[in-house]
């Protein structure tokens, strides 16, 4: 008998001990068809900082409106379902110094976020805590301070944290998209550049649609942009600093460049040069302004992507006949295709993981977003749709974005473009929410890492 | 050339061409395989000098048509002595982007390099690629890619 209450003793102690420790976990390796439910409670703010903000920023409640930025980004992911606030049963000010978890376990949630805002010298300073619910014990606090226009931001931040506490790798939510806004005719589209914040918000232009623009990418810290501009009619690959908003012309070639990307150290831009019917990809040093010929094949090269350690250079050629992908050393040796399913292959783009190409793939009439190792093999199809090309990786390398169009009649009428979203795993395909058609997306790294 | 193989050519060229037109009927009547061979679109330099070239789906090859027109350019470009060119070369939308914009350069050099053969001067030509940039057609189908798919000579002064 003794011994029975014993083992019952050890039983329960077990479950007990498995339950403290059983920390939540997302794994993001796999399509997700149960997303996490967690609560994100509302920030609290005291009345004189809710009073403030609100003359700064016109918000109503700061605190109500950062964790909707919080509870949109979890949403999007796939991998978390934010609960319905109206559920909740704790104050946000008391959940935030001791959360009841039975109550929070009551409506299934099994983390909860809950968080501070106050207006310390002029300033957005917010503090926010993880918990896990089922474990009843905090697993992550942190706070900062920012200028309080950056209060979208501080939304992201903290979804970033999150993210990263709960499946283990680091979010992709304070970053940038840049892209070509459309608008107007097929025959004559108007097209501008344009930067928004990842969640579709904080829409800037660029450009003014003066001259045809192609391609944004940001370099490695996000301030510079290389894009393809036909001004003057001259198609070549421009410069732009976001900040000052100065543009110059990269190089001094007598013909067109385009297909312009930065090398993963931001020293170099690497671009296509097309001459007497002949397209070769080359570099350029942004400091000693020195030019390099990488291929030189009477082919076209083009759609040039580094691997992140900078060694090697994937791109799109069609020296066998056909568009394929093909890798080489940076220096333009070792040349090997790496593309051999069925079809066309185009844009390339190394993963910032650098285990993995996206490219475009053209079968059958049909468009197709996917995936394959380095050496071509592994190859996985993530989308088909009518039209869609050039992905973009986020800079963890789980989400891609491109961008899609639709069909239309002669009088181009059903025309559209916009942005899409898709996980590594095929799952979670999202239309990005843009002001105008949109097109050519590129992904800032993370701004604050 | 024997008589004999004279007449085989003839009945070769003939039977050939039996086919392509019966190719051209059964498609749409204004293509030729995927060639865009009808007039809807062409704007002419002078009389009897269409300005534009069309291409087959990712090809660069001129058709034995736009050889005819690119003649027909030259010798026009030979009187006019005075007059420099841009070509504009395009592709369809049923392409990527970049690859595209390299396909247009090539497709405008190789009307500049047929010009050129027939005595137009480089430097009277320059060339620019629009890529799927500017459609003539806005339709998402074969006959209005194929309008697409071209190559137009442009008056620079």
């Amino acid at each position: 008998m003794r011994k029975f209450i014993f083992l019952i003793y050890v039983c329960l102690f077990v479950f007990n001990w498995g339950k403290a420790w059983s920390l939540i976990e997302v794994d993001i390796t796999r399509g997700n068809l149960n997303p996490l439910p967690l609560a994100v409670s509302p920030l609290s703010v005291d009345q004189n900082s809710k009073d403030k903000f609100k003359d700064l920023l016109k918000l109503e409640d700061i605190g109500i409106e950062i964790s909707k930025v919080v509870e949109n980004n979890l949403r999007q992911s796939g991998l978390f379902n934010p609960l319905d606030p109206k559920a909740f049963l704790q104050k946000p000010d008391i959940a935030h110094v001791k959360p009841r978890f039975e109550d929070w376990a009551l409506i299934k949630a099994q983390a909860l976020i809950t968080g501070e805002v106050k207006i310390v010298d002029e300033k957005l300073r917010v503090e926010f805590r993880l918990w896990d619910v089922l474990a009843g014990k905090e697993i992550m606090a942190l706070a900062f301070t920012t200028v309080s226009e950056n209060w979208r931001r501080v939304g992201h931040i903290i979804t970033d944290k999150v993210y990263q506490r709960l499946t283990g790798e680091k979010g992709y939510f304070d970053t940038r998209i840049i892209y070509v806004a459309e608008e107007g005719l097929k025959t004559s589209r108007i097209k501008k550049l344009a930067i928004m914040d990842q969640d579709g918000f904080n829409t800037k232009y660029l450009t003014l649609g003066n001259e045809l623009v192609l391609t944004p990418r940001f370099n490695p810290t996000n301030q510079m942009v290389t894009y393809l501009s036909y001004f003057k009619n001259l198609p070549r690959v421009y410069l732009l600093d976001i900040e000052t908003g100065i543009q110059e012309v990269v190089g001094d070639f007598p013909g067109m460049t385009f297909a312009p990307r930065f090398s993963p150290d931001g020293k170099k831009i690497i671009m296509s040069f097309a001459k007497d019917g002949n397209s070769d990809i080359y570099t350029m040093d942004l400091e000693s302004r020195e030019v390099e010929k990488i291929t030189n094949h009477p082919s076209i090269d083009t759609s040039p992507s580094y691997s992140p350690d900078g060694k090697y250079i994937c791109f799109n050629s069609d020296r066998s006949g056909y568009q394929q992908i093909y890798v080489m050393r940076s220096d333009g040796s070792k040349v090997k295709r790496i593309s051999f399913g069925n079809g066309l292959y185009g844009t390339p783009v190394w993963s910032p993981r650098g285990d993995l190409i996206a490219f475009t793939k053209l079968h059958k009439g049909k468009f197709y977003i996917g995936v394959m190792r380095t050496d071509g093999t592994g190859e996985r199809l993530l989308t088909e749709n009518y039209y869609q090309e050039a992905p973009s990786w986020s800079p963890n390398g789980r989400v891609l974005i491109f961008y899609r169009e639709t069909k239309s009649d002669s009088a181009g009428k059903g025309f559209s473009a916009k942005l899409w979203s898709i996980d590594l795993t095929g799952y979670n395909e999202r239309m990005v929410k843009t002001e105008t058609d949109a097109s050519d997306p590129s992904w800032s790294s993370l701004l604050t890492d | 050339m024997s008589l004999n193989k004279i007449f085989r050519n003839t009945l070769l060229v003939f039977f050939a061409s039996i086919l392509l037109s019966a190719c051209a009927v059964k498609t749409t009547g204004k293509m030729q395989g995927d060639v865009y061979t009808g007039k809807d679109t062409v704007e002419y330099l002078a009389s009897g000098v269409p300005d534009r070239v069309f291409f087959a789906t990712n090809e660069t090859v001129l058709t034995t048509a736009s050889r005819e027109t690119l003649r027909k350019q030259a010798s026009w470009l030979r009187k006019n002595s005075k007059i420099n060119v841009v070509l504009e070369g395009h592709a369809d939308e049923r392409g990527t982007r970049e690859y595209n914009l390299a396909l247009g350069e090539r497709r405008a050099n190789a009307a500049k390099d047929y010009l050129m053969t027939y005595g137009i001067s480089g430097n009277r030509i320059s060339v620019i690629s629009y890529g799927k940039e500017r459609p003539v057609d806005s339709g998402s189908n074969p006959l209005a890619w194929s309008k697409n798919r071209r190559s137009v000579t442009v008056k620079a002064n």
